[in-house]
């Protein structure tokens, strides 16, 4: 479970932190505001789950921060640097789709504080997926859309354990490979830009080792 | 110290964000307790990437000298946990109080807090804060900030 919940919450930060960079240059004034609303709720859900994972006085953000690339659990698929709408588009889509599978399973968790926290979350996340319907809706007959979800399937497939993808084809309505296994961009592997996008988000933070303050 | 005497401290505490209405009106303190001399306070974050959620656990530490302020990060906070007097706060402050959970269910209707015209559209379901929407009112033509229920 330990590792399930690292997971969600590597997910989170690292897809917050690329949903943040469209402050100020999304295509409208609308995306720019929901973009970093929907951003600053990511990273809060992942501060709060790394908090679960530490304790109530543990260190959030050592954990968050600290570790060796390697050991982050994220998905691929929140490490891609998407630099067009459409395809940033189809990752809001795929990943709340994936996600509000993921979560429900939570919010079925025999611990009550994993149980607790993913209902709560899920409450926020209504509101995303509100807005990735939203855009789904406008574009789905556009054929820049649909290659773009095409082109990000393999690596949504990704974010969820096995026996929930079923579940994420049937809601996407796309097939999942037969050999998903090989064919997904798992979790455990890193495309090269989880590294620069690393070094941006702990800059301050590692040349101010006892802590920076303003 | 009582139990009333805290209650009342943390009524004196702003929202930081939002200052018209207290902690306490915004339904975010869960529980206080007093024993032997010593209060516990449960805290629960109303949406979990609020910046001010820190500020507001110092500012109670503050107010309450010696409290235990434990931060619950469960399920139990809702906008249904808004005060009826803090949801008058918030709709003379102009802005529209977030419907009940079960009435925002069963219909879409949001009410403009200027003029309490139905006649109101979404202009962006997200707004300055995580907390709020954008709508405008097509009666008086005010542009407004709904709160999301959640």
């Amino acid at each position: 479970m330990r590792e399930q919940l690292l997971a969600i919450a590597d997910d989170e930060l690292f897809l917050g932190w690329r949903e943040s960079e469209w402050t100020g240059i999304a295509p409208m004034l609308e995306e720019d505001v929901a973009f970093s609303s929907i951003a600053q709720n990511e990273i809060g859900h992942a501060r709060a789950i790394y908090q679960l994972l530490v304790g109530e006085d543990g260190d959030a953000d050592a954990l968050a921060f600290d570790r060796p690339l390697e050991e982050y659990r994220c998905a691929p698929f929140v490490e891609l640097h998407l630099l067009d709408w459409a395809h940033t588009i189809a990752r809001r889509w795929l990943y709340e789709t994936a996600d509000e599978i993921r979560i429900a399973a939570l919010k079925a968790d025999a611990d009550p504080a994993v149980a607790g926290l993913a209902a709560k979350i899920d409450r926020e996340e209504t509101y995303h997926r509100m807005h990735a319907e939203m855009w789904h809706e406008h574009l789905k007959d556009e054929p820049r859309f649909r290659d773009a979800v095409e082109e990000l399937w393999p690596y949504a497939i990704g974010m969820l354990p096995e026996e929930l993808r079923a579940d994420l084809a049937g809601r996407i309505g796309l097939t999942l490979p037969s050999d998903n296994l090989s064919q997904a961009h798992e979790r455990g592997t890193h495309t090269d830009e989880l590294a620069p996008m690393w070094e941006e988000m702990t800059e301050v933070r590692r040349s101010a080792p006892a802590g920076a303050q303003w | 110290m009582v139990e009333a005497e805290v209650w009342g401290l943390l009524e004196e505490i702003p929202d930081p964000e939002i200052p018209v209405i207290s902690l306490v009106d915004l339904g975010v303190i869960r529980s206080v307790d007093v024993s032997n001399g010593h209060v516990r306070i449960e805290f629960t974050p109303t949406f979990l990437g609020c910046p001010a959620l820190e500020y507001m656990k110092r500012a109670i530490e503050e107010k309450v000298p010696g409290a235990e302020v434990q931060v619950i990060q469960d399920d139990s906070w809702s906008t249904d946990k808004i005060t009826a007097a803090g949801r008058e706060k918030l709709r003379e402050a102009g802005f529209a109080p977030p419907a009940p959970r079960l009435i925002q269910l069963q219909s879409q209707v949001h009410k403009c807090p200027y003029c309490g015209s139905t006649e109101t559209r979404l202009e962006n379901i997200f707004g300055p804060t995580p907390c709020r929407s954008l709508r405008y009112c097509d009666s008086c033509r005010q542009p407004f900030e709904q709160f999301k229920t959640i």
